[in-house]
Formats: C-alpha cells, structure tokens, sequence
C-alpha cells in the first residue's frame, strides 16, 4: 500500500473539493470539511514523508501505464518536505478561515475553490511528467484566479487582471517551451527528459539552452522573481487575507520549486549560462524587493513585497549550486513558507481588530493586545533573520555557502537585504503596534460572523506557525539534516533517474 | 509544411503580444486567446508533422506498420491544453465582464489603483 | 426594456422552436457519444461539450428560467457528483493493490444485450461528462443572470 500515500496528497484535497461543492447548501459542513480534509492532507503529507525518508524515492506509475509512457508520481525528499509544508499551510488556513471569511464568499464557492488550489499544489510537487506539471499549474492557476477576485471589489478586479494576464503569458511560455523540448527528445517524463538530454550530441546542445531559457522565464514569473515579479505586489494584497496568507505561502513557492527540480535535473549541462543568470536573478529579486518594501506603507502590500526579496534567497541558494547552497536553499524554503503565511494571518487579526491595512490609521496594539504583538513579533524577527529563530540559520546557510563559493556581491546583498528586511519589520511594529492610536483614527472591527466568531479561531492558527517557528530555530539540527538529505537527493539526478525508470546497465 | 506552419505560429504570437500591448481589456482576451492558439500550434509542429497517417494500428497488428505513423502523443497534449485553456479563457471573460462591471471602464490605464 | 418581463430574454420564433425539439435530441447524441467513446472517437468530455451547448442553445431560446427548471439539478451539484464520481472510479484499483487508476473490467452477459463491459473507466467518463455540463453551465448561467440583471437595472 505504500503508492496510496503518493496518491492521497493530491486526491484528499480533490475529493474534499468535489464533496464541498456537493454540499454547497451548507456552509458549516463546508467548514469542517475543509478542517478535516487539510488535517487528513498534513497527516497523509507526514506519513509520505516518512516513507520517503526511510525507504528513498518513491514512484507510482498511475493507471499502472509504465514510465516513460504513463504518468508516474514521484516524491523524493525536496517532493515530500513541500507537500507538508502545502498540508501546514493549508490547515492553518482552514482553520483561520472557520471565522475569517465572509458568508459570501463561502456561498461562491471559496471551500472548493481552497480544495481545488490545495490539490493543484500538491499534483505540481509530486508529479514526474513537464505537461502534468502544466497541467497542475492551471488547476493551481484557475482556483487561484477564482480565489483572488472572490468578493469582487474594485482593487481586486483590478490585480486580478494583472494576476491573470501575466500567469497566462507564462503559461503559453511553459507550453512553448514544452513543444520544443518534446520536439527535440520525444518524451516529458523528467527522468527521461533528463537521461536522454545528457546523451545528446554537440549540435543540438544550443537549441536545450534556448528552452532552458524560455522554461526559465516561465518559472521566473510564477516564481516571481525580477524583472517577472509585477503581478504579485499589484495583486496579493486584494483579496481575503486567508486566501492571500495561502497564496503567500505557496504559490510563488511551486515556481521556486520547479527551478529547484529542472535546473538540478534536467538542465545541468550549461550551468555556466543558466545559474549565472539564476544567480543575478537572485541578487536583484532581493534587493528589488525589499527596496519596494521600504516604500509602501499598507501592511499586506510591504509583505508582498518581502516575498519578492524572500524568493531572491532561494534562488540564490540554488545559482550558487553547490551542496551547501541547496541546503540553504531547502532550507530556507521550509522556513519561508511559515513565517510568510503567518505574517499574513497577523496582519488579517490586525484588520479584524481595527478595520484597516495602512499603517497611518493603525496604532496602539501592544497596549490593548500585547500578546498579538508578540505573536507578530516572532516570524517577523525570524524572517529579518535574527538568532535564534528559523530565519536566521536559513540565512546563516546561504550566506556561509556564498563565503565558501566567493560570490561576494551576492554575500553582500544578502546581508545588506537581511537589514533592510529588519528595517521594514521594525517599521510595521512601530506603526502598528508601538505609536499611539492615531487621532481620528476610525476603528471599526471586521466581523463577519457575528453569532458564532470566537477570536480564538485566530489566533490558534497563528500560535501553531508561531511555535513551528521557534522549533525551527531551536531544533534547527534535524530540520538541516532533512534539508541536506535533500540536497544530496537534488545533487545526484541519477537517483531520480533510476527511481522512476529502474536500473538500467 | 514546416516552414509554413512556422510562419504562421510566428505570426499569431507578435499578434497576441502586439493585442495584449493594447490598453481595451477585450484586446488583452483576445490577445490570451490567439498566445495560447499559437502555444498549441507550435506543440504541433514540433511535436513533427505527419500527413496521410493517422495515430491508429491495424487492427490484428501487433506492431507499428511500416512508414510514417503519426505521434498520437501530441495531440492528446494539444487535446489537454485545448481544454485547459478552454476553462482558463472562459474564466478571463467572465472576469472582463465582472472587471468592466465594477471598474466602468475599458482601459487598461485606468486600473492602476493597486500598483501605487 | 419598455416593461417586459426581465426573466425572457429577447429570442426570435426560429430559435424558440428549434431549441425545443433540438434540447432532447443532443442530450441523446451527446449520451451516444458518451458511450460509443469506449473503443471509438468520442467519450466523456466531448460528450459533456455537446450536451452543455444543448443546455445553452436552450437558455438563450427559452431563457434563464426554464433552461433552470429542464436541467432540474443545480450545475454545482453536477460537478461534485461527477468529480466524486470520477475520483471514486480509481479507488477501486488502489484496493486491489494496483496503482491509483488502473483501469478494472468486469464482463457481463446480459439477456438481451449480450456481452456488456462494465469498467472503472466508464465510471471516469461519466464522471467527467457530468463535471464538464457543471463547470460549463455554471459559467454560461452566471453569465446570463448577469446580462439579466443588467437588463432588469437599464
């Protein structure tokens, strides 16, 4: 039975859709539905990586049709860690959602739409087929499309819109790029793809650049990295903050992911062209982020834009491409994932509290919620990367890898953007926590539930990623040994090669 | 053929882009709608035109048959693309719709409210 | 709309009529196609395509209303029970060992029809001929309530 933990990741999240839209009339069956199915999910993910942990990569072939012809799932370490960390985040989510979402947008179908996003996630991380992938990233793209213009206000249409076109612009891009790798070696199976690109003869070398490339600018926007990363500070900050706590944590993470598993596996012959441009993608997605950070003054939009310098790291991690990096680069991942999201789901109890985002209107929290200040303080100090939370031995990795690669300019960006990012943090405490209430200040609470909302179901989401946080930072040793597991798995294609297509002589 | 299909994927993409650089919101659908038709089309050609064949053995044969048999593996992938961007562009109209509903207006240049 | 009824949207004569007779003759075509996809071109998602045009065809001839009350279920429901549907149809193989999907036959002999091949791969077409009329629905509907109302405030 151990193929039935590959599959349930992906048909948990499917199957609790489709009874969610069976059950639409109800909103609490919806509720606790989406509870229990994202439990099961983290449950599952766990179990799955367990197994992968102890036994190495596993492999279904679905429909029993055998690779490289059939479809196969595969998880390998870096597969299985992202599938929890969609199961963490996806329960929080749940979770905060119970009192955080509007009845109308329960009624439009937000539950399914969750389920349907959860599901496109976790198919992207697991699959071992290019157009599977592609077919992942739309079930993942149009639940999102749907989740983001859901209450249909003004800024929402108008990010949407952004949102849209330039996913789709990277979508064509993808299935571009699909056409002529297809073209040029006859199968999407990675493995394969990867076996048969190594053997290939010198003339077509340059035409596997041109397509490296194009999958790179494809990603690069899903990934969001500069100059692609537009569309993320024009749209992030519109919709419900439980579905942008959830788009934080894991959407632009699938983009991060995929260049981790294509420019590890399949495009690894021309580093020299390839990870020279990952790595200045990498510097200038840091920097660029965090510059506009400094410049916004409405909370969710500075943590959008914190996850545009936050991406930077992880692409660093893997242009400076050596063991040590993808250990950061796993690393800091694994910590990203839940400090971004919980970060978001501080700033939506903030505008529970007082009824807005921009940092001019809000004040004095520390003194009527101190423990929320402290709630917030905790990932926000972990992703400017200070000891002993998570975030600093994820940027203590990467710059250390840097040092020992002599990258010095990206060294030195690191360290200049892991400052900036504490003066941003710092900026949001003083003005949302630590100044008095601004005069003339309307304060008007956001209830949506007002029978049934207990504040508890905020916070407790919060407190879990909160602690998740701290236990990362504490017990970094076991969580570093996963990661370097990892990146040995990554550093070795011939594994995943072997896995998915058996030994062959 | 190659080269014929080759131009005309060329052309349909500087058209999309050339319709997506457009302010009209409608001009952006359609311009979505011809990138992900000339998505489709390049699959196709590299995917390695065959003419006269199609994807289908004999029945009773239990090999291919001599000559040029046509890849049935890109067309299910056009098939699945096709689908996909079926869905994907439906939902883009009804978004446009929704947008123009809220916004009252067609111009990209107005919808600026979220990047400042 | 100079007092006329919002729920009727302007159709002409032709249209009207031929969306009545034409509504049961491609749901039967689309149910042919359906079934014929089995060893031939065709299968659940044209099927679906075909069948949700029809549903269409009528909503634009007769209107928002009565496209509603011939189709009886909601569209949403029709998702759920095909997606449910077309989910549940690999389990079977999962049970058995096999991966998730793998396709299971069970021949049957029946009296009149001879021999009938019940498969999970007819579960997984009906499942998607059931979520392509949803999803398909749900967005044409929308959209004609939407042009309802727009007419309704004008």
């Amino acid at each position: 039975m151990s193929s039935s933990y590959l599959v349930l990741p992906v048909l948990i999240p499917l199957l609790a859709g489709a009874l969610s839209l069976l059950f639409w009339r109800s909103h609490t069956a919806q509720r606790w539905l989406g509870v229990m199915a994202t439990g099961a999910l983290l449950w599952t993910a766990v179990l799955l990586l367990l197994l992968t942990w102890r036994e190495g990569i596993q492999v279904v072939e679905i429909g029993n049709w055998p690779a490289p012809f059939g479809i196969v799932l595969v998880s390998d370490l870096l597969g299985a860690i992202m599938v929890v960390l969609t199961g963490i985040t996806g329960f929080a989510t749940a979770l905060y959602s119970l009192t955080s979402i509007p009845k109308q947008h329960e009624k439009y179908g937000y539950y399914p739409l969750l389920h349907l996003l959860l599901a496109g996630v976790c198919g992207a991380f697991l699959t071992g087929d290019i157009f599977n992938l592609y077919v992942w990233f739309e079930v993942m793209l149009v639940a999102s499309f749907a989740l983001i213009i859901l209450g249909g206000e003004r800024a929402q249409m108008e990010g949407a819109i952004k949102y849209v076109t330039l996913n789709l612009f990277s979508s064509a891009l993808f299935l571009s790029a699909i056409g002529l790798l297809y073209g040029l070696v006859g199968s999407l199976n990675m493995a394969d793809v990867a076996d048969k690109l190594s053997q290939l003869s010198g003339e077509e070398r340059g035409l596997v650049s041109v397509i490296s490339l194009l999958f790179l600018v494809a990603f690069g926007i899903k990934a969001a990295a500069f100059p692609l990363f537009f569309w993320l500070p024009a749209s992030y900050h519109t919709p419900q903050v439980a579905v942008s706590a959830i788009f934080a944590g894991l959407l632009t993470k699938v983009g991060v992911y995929v260049l981790f598993r294509f420019y590890t596996l399949i495009f690894i012959d021309d580093t020299d062209l390839t990870h020279t441009i990952l790595l200045w993608m990498g510097i200038l997605t840091m920097l660029v982020g965090v510059l506009g950070a400094a410049a916004q003054f409405e909370f969710r939009r500075i943590l959008s834009f914190h996850i545009v310098s936050q991406i930077g790291y992880m692409i660093l991690g893997l242009a400076i491409f050596t063991p040590l990096a993808l250990v950061g680069g796993v690393f800091y991942i694994m910590h990203h994932i839940i400090v971004k999201a919980n970060l978001f789901l501080v700033s939506g109890l903030v505008y529970r509290l007082r009824g807005s985002y921009q940092l001019k209107d809000l004040g004095g929290l520390y003194r009527s919620h101190p423990w929320l200040a402290l709630l917030f303080l905790i990932p926000a100090l972990s992703l400017a990367g200070l000891p002993p939370l998570s975030g600093f031995f994820a940027k203590f990795v990467i710059i250390r890898a840097g040092i020992e690669a002599e990258q010095w300019l990206a060294v030195a960006v690191a360290l200049l953007v892991g400052f900036l990012t504490l003066y941003s943090m710092i900026k949001i405490w003083n003005e949302v926590f630590w100044k008095a209430v601004p005069e003339g200040a309307s304060c008007t609470p956001r209830i949506y539930h007002p029978q049934s909302e207990k504040l508890g179901m905020y916070y407790l989401p919060i407190i879990g990623l909160a602690t998740m946080t701290v236990l990362i930072g504490i017990a970094a040793q076991p969580i570093y040994e996963l990661a370097e597991a990892a990146a040995a798995q990554l550093l070795d294609p011939r594994l995943y090669i072997d896995a998915v297509l058996g030994e062959r002589p | 053929m190659e080269v014929v299909m080759a131009v005309v994927v060329g052309i349909l993409y500087a058209t999309a882009l050339y319709m997506m650089l457009r302010r009209s919101i409608i001009k952006l659908v359609i311009g979505l709608v011809l990138l992900s038709n000339a998505a489709n089309l390049l699959l196709f050609t590299a995917g390695g035109l065959t003419s006269g064949a199609p994807a289908l053995i004999p029945e009773g044969m239990s090999a291919l048959p001599p000559g040029a048999v046509a890849d049935p593996l890109t067309q299910a992938l056009i098939l699945t693309a096709i689908v996909i961007s079926f869905g994907v562009l439906a939902f883009a109209v009804v978004l446009i719709h929704r947008a123009y509903e809220v916004v009252q207006q067609d111009d990209m240049d107005e919808m600026k409210d979220t990047d400042r | 709309m100079n007092g006329k009824s919002p729920t009727k949207m302007e159709s002409s004569l032709i249209l009207r009529a031929a969306g009545h007779f034409l509504l049961p003759l491609l749901v039967l075509f689309s149910l042919f196609l359906l079934l014929r996809g089995h060893n031939e071109p065709g299968g659940g998602f044209i099927a679906g395509l075909v069948a949700a045009s029809a549903f269409a065809l009528y909503t634009f001839s007769m209107g928002l209303k009565s496209a509603r009350k011939t189709l009886r279920a909601d569209p949403r429901d029709l998702m759920g029970a095909g997606l449910t549907l077309a989910l549940l149809s690999g389990v079977p193989a999962m049970l058995q060992g096999q991966p998730f999907l793998t396709a299971l036959w069970w021949p049957l002999t029946l009296p009149l029809l001879g021999e009938v091949k019940l498969s999970t791969v007819l579960a997984f077409d009906i499942g998607v001929y059931l979520v392509v009329i949803g999803s398909v629905l749900t967005i044409v509907l929308n959209l004609a309530e939407a042009e309802e109302n727009a007419e309704w405030k004008s």
